[in-house]
C-alpha cells in the first residue's frame, strides 16, 4: 500500500466507525429512553401500550395497600390527578405516604393501572425527586419545606 | 482560633498558588532559573499549607466542634471516630478541599521528582498545575468555604447521611480522587508542551507514569465505588449507569486511551497531536465530572447540597480551563511535527483501533449522561437515559474492542502480520470456544449472548497469557531457559497482560452475572425456606437491636445445602436516630466467587417479612477484575523504564537521539 492509501484506511475506517456509533446512538435514543411525567401529563399526551415511562408525583395519602404476597398498590398524585400504581417486589427504604416517588414502567394495555417495576424514593428522607419537585412548582403544587433537594 | 489557622491558610495557599501560576512562566521565557525555582518551591509550600487546612478541618471533625456550620451539618457526636475522620469529606466544601489537597499532592510530586525533566518544561507544568488550583482555591474559599463558623454553636450535630456511615467512605473518594485529579498532571504536561511548542517521544515518557499511577486509582476507585453501592444500597446492583458513575468513568475511558497513545508516542513517535489532545480532553473529563457531580444539576447521593453560585463558579473554571486549553492546541498543534508513519496492520493500527473506539465509547456515554440535561433546558421535556441505553450503545461499540485486545501485542510495530497473529491466537480462540461449549452443555441451551459473553471473556484471558507464553517460549525451550526468559522480560510486559486478563475477569463475571443470577422476592415467617443457587435459606426470626447512633431490627438466616447447615446471614434495617433515616444493611455471603445476597424489606401484618434474596454468580469477578487492572497498572509502573526519575538516564544511556533541544 502507499502512503495515502494506508492513510485513506485508516481514517476511512475511524469515520465509518464513528458514523455507525452515531447511527446507534440516534437509534437507542429512539428506543431506550423513557420520558417522565406526572400524572397531569397523563392526559394530554398519548402514549401507545407497553411504552415505558418515569411517572413521578407524591405517594397519595391512604393509597398504599398491600395485596397477595408481594404486590402492592397505590396511587401516584401531583394533587390534583392521580394515577393507580402497582408494583410487585420490595419499596424502597424511604417510600413512604406523602413523599415523592418515581416509579418506571408501563401502562397494560387497554388498563388504566400503571405496572411499575422499579420505585425509586431514595438517598434522604428530605429528598424529592428533582423532576417531581419541578413539575410540582410548575403547577402550582406548594410543597411547603420539603422542597430542599438533596 | 485553630480553626481561623485553617482557613488562613487556605487563603494562604491560594497567594502561592497564584505566585506559582506566574513566576515560573516568565522565567521560562526569559530562561531565568530563579523565576522558575520559584514553581519548585512554591509547589511544596502549597501543599503543606493544603495539608495544614485539612488537618485543622479533620481536628475539628473528630473534635465535633460544632461552632464549624461544616461540622454541625454533617457530623454527630455518636458518629463512631472513623466516620468523623471520613466525614471530613462526606460534604461537599471537605470534599472539595479533598480535591484541593489531592491537586497540590500531586504538584509537590512533580516538583520533587521533576528534577530530570528540562528546566522550562517543569516550570511550565508546575505553573499549570497552579492556575488550576488557584481556580480551587479561589472557588473553596469564595462558595464552599469549610471554616464557617456559627455564632451560637449549637450542642449537637445534625449528623454524617447514613448511607455515607461505611468503610467504603473512607477509601472510595480518596482513591477516585488520585484518579481524577492525577490525570491533572498530564493535563499540564499537555500545555506545558504546548506552550512551548515543542514535543518528542521523551514527553510520553515522562507522561506516562503519572497516566498509569492515575489509571491505576481510578480504576480502584470506581471498583470500590460500585461494591460499596453493591452492598451498602441493598438493592443488589453493582452498576446503574446513573450519571454521577458516568462522570467518573468517562475519564476512566479517556485515561484508558491515553494510557495506550502515549505508548505509541513513546516508542514510535506517532500519534503525537492526538496523545497531547487526549491528555487535555480526560482532564476535561475530570473537570466535567467534578461539575456535574458537585454543582448539583444531578440529583443524587453525591450533590450534597445544590447552591446555584456553586455551579456557575464551577461552570466558569470548566469554560476557562477545557477553552483555554483547546484554543492553545488550535493555535501551537500545528508546530508540533507530525511523525512515524505505520501499516494500518501494526502494533500502532491497534493501539490507534483501541484509542477509536474507547473514545468513541466515552463520547457515547458522555452524550447519554448530558442529553437529558440539555433536553431538559432546550424543550423542557425529562427523559430519563437509563442502562437500556448504554447497553446497547456502549456494549456494542466496546465489542469489536474486547475481540481485538489480544492481537494488539502480537502485531509487531510498524508492519505487523495479522495472519501471523491469528494463528499465533489460534489456542486462545481454541480455548475460548471450548469453554463456550462446556457451558453451553451445562446449562444445557441457556442463553446464546451469554455464552458468547463468556467465551469472550475466556479467550480474552487466553490471548493475553498467549502473549507471556509466546514471549518466553515456553513449549519450545527448556523450561529453565523459558523461565529464565519469562524473568527478563520488562514488566510492563506483565502489566498489559495482567490488565488484559483484568478485562476477561471482569467481563466473565458481568456476563455471568446479568445471565445467570437468580432473583426471589418471598414473603418469609419464622421456619420457612426459599432456595437460591443451590442452597437453602432458613428463615429463622428477627431480632431487635442497638448500634451507637441507630436501632435496627435483623433478620437471622440460616444457609443450607442439601440439609447441611452451612454458614448463617443477617440482614437488617436500621434506622439512624438523629435523621429518622432508615437503611438496609444487606447480608451478603460469599461463595468461592459467587454470593447469596439478601435484603430485608417491609414487616407484614401476620408476623412475616418479605425478603429479597439473590444468587449472583461469579460476581466477584467483576471486582477481581479490577484488582487484576490495578495489578497490572502497578507492575507496569514499577517497570525500571518507567519509573520516575529513570526516564532521563535510560534516556542518556541508549538513545542519546531522543534528548530534547536546549
Amino acid at each position: 500500500m502507499t502512503r495515502k492509501q494506508k492513510r485513506l484506511a485508516i481514517i476511512g475506517g475511524g469515520v465509518s466507525f464513528i458514523i455507525a456509533a452515531v447511527l446507534l446512538v440516534m437509534f437507542a435514543f429512539s428506543q431506550a429512553v423513557a420520558y417522565f411525567y406526572v400524572p397531569g401529563d397523563l392526559a394530554k399526551v398519548h402514549l401507545a401500550p407497553g411504552t415505558r415511562i418515569r411517572l413521578g408525583g407524591l405517594v397519595e395519602a391512604g393509597s398504599v395497600k398491600r395485596g397477595d404476597g408481594m404486590t402492592v398498590s397505590f396511587s401516584v398524585t401531583d394533587t390534583l390527578d392521580r394515577v393507580p400504581v402497582t408494583y410487585t417486589g420490595i419499596l424502597p427504604d424511604l417510600f413512604r405516604e406523602g413523599q415523592g416517588v418515581v416509579a418506571e414502567g408501563a401502562f397494560a394495555a387497554g388498563s388504566p393501572v400503571f405496572v411499575a417495576d422499579t420505585v425509586l424514593a431514595k438517598h434522604d428522607e428530605t429528598y424529592m425527586p428533582k423532576d417531581v419537585a419541578d413539575r410540582l412548582k410548575a403547577q402550582g403544587v406548594s410543597l411547603g419545606g420539603k422542597e430542599n433537594i438533596q | 482560633m485553630i480553626i481561623e489557622l485553617g482557613h488562613y491558610a487556605l487563603v494562604l495557599a491560594l497567594g502561592v498558588s497564584v505566585l506559582q501560576a506566574i513566576m515560573p512562566v516568565f522565567g521560562a521565557l526569559r530562561g531565568d532559573r530563579a523565576l522558575m525555582e520559584i514553581g519548585t518551591v512554591a509547589a511544596k509550600a502549597t501543599f503543606l499549607l493544603v495539608v495544614l487546612s485539612f488537618g485543622v478541618l479533620t481536628y475539628a471533625h473528630v473534635t465535633s466542634d460544632f461552632s464549624v456550620q461544616n461540622v454541625w451539618e454533617n457530623s454527630h457526636s455518636q458518629v463512631p471516630l472513623l466516620y468523623k475522620y471520613s466525614g471530613v469529606w462526606g460534604n461537599h466544601e471537605g470534599s472539595m478541599l479533598l480535591w484541593m489537597l489531592i491537586l497540590t499532592f500531586f504538584s509537590a510530586l512533580v516538583a520533587v521528582f521533576g528534577d530530570n525533566l528540562p528546566e522550562t518544561l517543569k516550570a511550565n507544568v508546575l505553573a499549570v498545575q497552579a492556575w488550576i488550583a488557584s481556580a480551587f482555591s479561589l472557588f473553596i474559599l469564595l462558595t464552599s468555604n469549610p471554616f464557617n463558623r456559627l455564632i451560637d454553636a449549637p450542642g449537637e450535630g445534625r449528623d454524617l447521611n447514613p448511607v455515607l456511615q461505611d468503610i467504603g467512605l473512607a477509601i472510595h473518594p480518596p482513591l477516585l480522587y488520585l484518579g481524577y485529579v492525577g490525570f491533572s498532571v498530564c493535563f499540564s504536561f499537555a500545555v506545558a508542551a504546548l506552550i512551548e511548542g515543542r514535543i518528542d517521544a521523551a514527553w510520553a515518557r515522562w507522561v506516562r507514569p503519572w497516566t498509569l499511577a492515575a489509571w491505576t486509582c481510578l480504576t480502584a476507585g470506581i471498583a470500590m465505588g460500585s461494591y460499596w453501592a453493591y452492598y451498602e444500597l441493598g438493592w443488589g446492583g453493582w452498576w446503574f449507569w446513573d450519571p454521577v458513575e458516568n462522570a467518573s468513568f468517562i475519564p476512566w475511558l479517556a485515561g484508558t486511551a491515553l494510557l495506550h497513545s502515549a505508548l505509541v508516542m513513546e516508542k514510535r513517535e506517532a500519534l503525537k497531536i492526538w496523545t497531547i489532545l487526549l491528555a487535555i480532553l480526560t482532564f476535561s473529563m475530570s473537570l466535567l465530572g467534578t461539575f456535574l457531580v458537585r454543582s448539583g444539576v444531578l440529583t443524587s447521593v453525591h450533590a450534597f447540597a445544590t447552591d446555584p453560585t456553586r455551579g456557575v463558579f464551577i461552570l466558569v473554571i470548566l469554560i476557562l480551563f477545557i477553552g483555554g486549553a483547546f484554543s492553545l492546541f488550535a493555535f501551537r498543534a500545528a508546530r508540533l511535527k507530525a511523525g512515524g508513519l505505520f501499516a494500518p496492520i501494526s502494533r500502532e493500527g491497534a493501539l490507534v483501533l483501541n484509542n477509536l473506539i474507547l473514545t468513541t465509547a466515552a463520547a457515547t456515554v458522555l452524550t447519554g449522561t448530558l442529553y437529558p440535561l440539555v433536553l431538559e433546558a432546550l424543550t423542557g421535556s425529562k427523559i430519563s437515559v437509563g442502562a437500556p441505553f448504554f447497553n446497547m450503545t456502549f456494549g456494542l461499540l466496546m465489542l469489536p474492542l474486547l475481540l481485538a485486545v489480544p492481537f494488539g501485542p502480537l502485531l509487531a510495530w510498524k508492519r505487523g502480520d495479522l495472519l501471523g497473529a491469528g494463528q499465533r491466537l489460534f489456542a486462545a480462540v481454541a480455548i475460548g470456544l471450548v469453554v463456550g461449549c462446556v457451558i453451553y452443555y451445562a446449562q444445557h441451551g441457556g442463553p446464546v449472548m451469554a455464552l458468547f459473553g463468556l467465551a469472550l471473556g475466556a479467550y480474552l484471558i487466553a490471548g493475553s497469557l498467549t502473549e507471556l507464553l509466546l514471549r518466553s517460549g515456553i513449549g519450545k525451550v527448556p523450561g529453565s531457559v523459558a523461565l529464565r526468559r519469562l524473568k527478563g522480560l520488562p514488566r510492563s510486559v506483565f502489566g498489559t497482560a495482567l490488565a488484559h486478563i483484568g478485562l476477561g475477569v471482569a467481563l466473565i463475571g458481568i456476563v455471568a452475572v446479568t445471565a445467570f443470577e437468580t432473583e426471589h422476592i418471598v414473603e418469609m415467617k419464622p421456619g420457612m425456606t426459599t432456595d437460591a443457587g443451590g442452597y437453602t435459606l432458613r428463615f429463622d426470626g428477627l431480632r431487635d437491636g442497638k448500634g451507637p447512633n441507630y436501632t435496627e431490627q435483623s433478620g437471622h438466616f440460616t444457609v443450607l445445602r442439601a440439609g447441611v447447615v452451612v454458614t448463617e446471614v443477617w440482614s437488617s434495617k436500621r434506622l439512624y436516630t438523629a435523621r429518622r433515616m432508615p437503611t438496609t444493611e444487606a447480608g451478603i455471603r460469599t461463595f468461592g466467587v459467587s454470593q447469596l445476597y439478601v435484603s430485608l424489606g417491609d414487616g407484614m401484618a401476620d408476623g412475616g417479612v418479605v425478603v429479597r434474596v439473590w444468587w449472583k454468580p461469579m460476581i466477584l469477578c467483576i471486582w477481581g477484575g479490577a484488582l487484576f487492572m490495578m495489578a497490572g497498572g502497578a507492575v507496569s509502573l514499577s517497570d525500571r523504564r518507567l519509573r520516575i526519575g529513570a526516564p532521563s538516564r535510560a534516556k542518556k544511556q541508549k538513545k542519546p537521539v531522543l534528548e530534547p533541544a536546549r
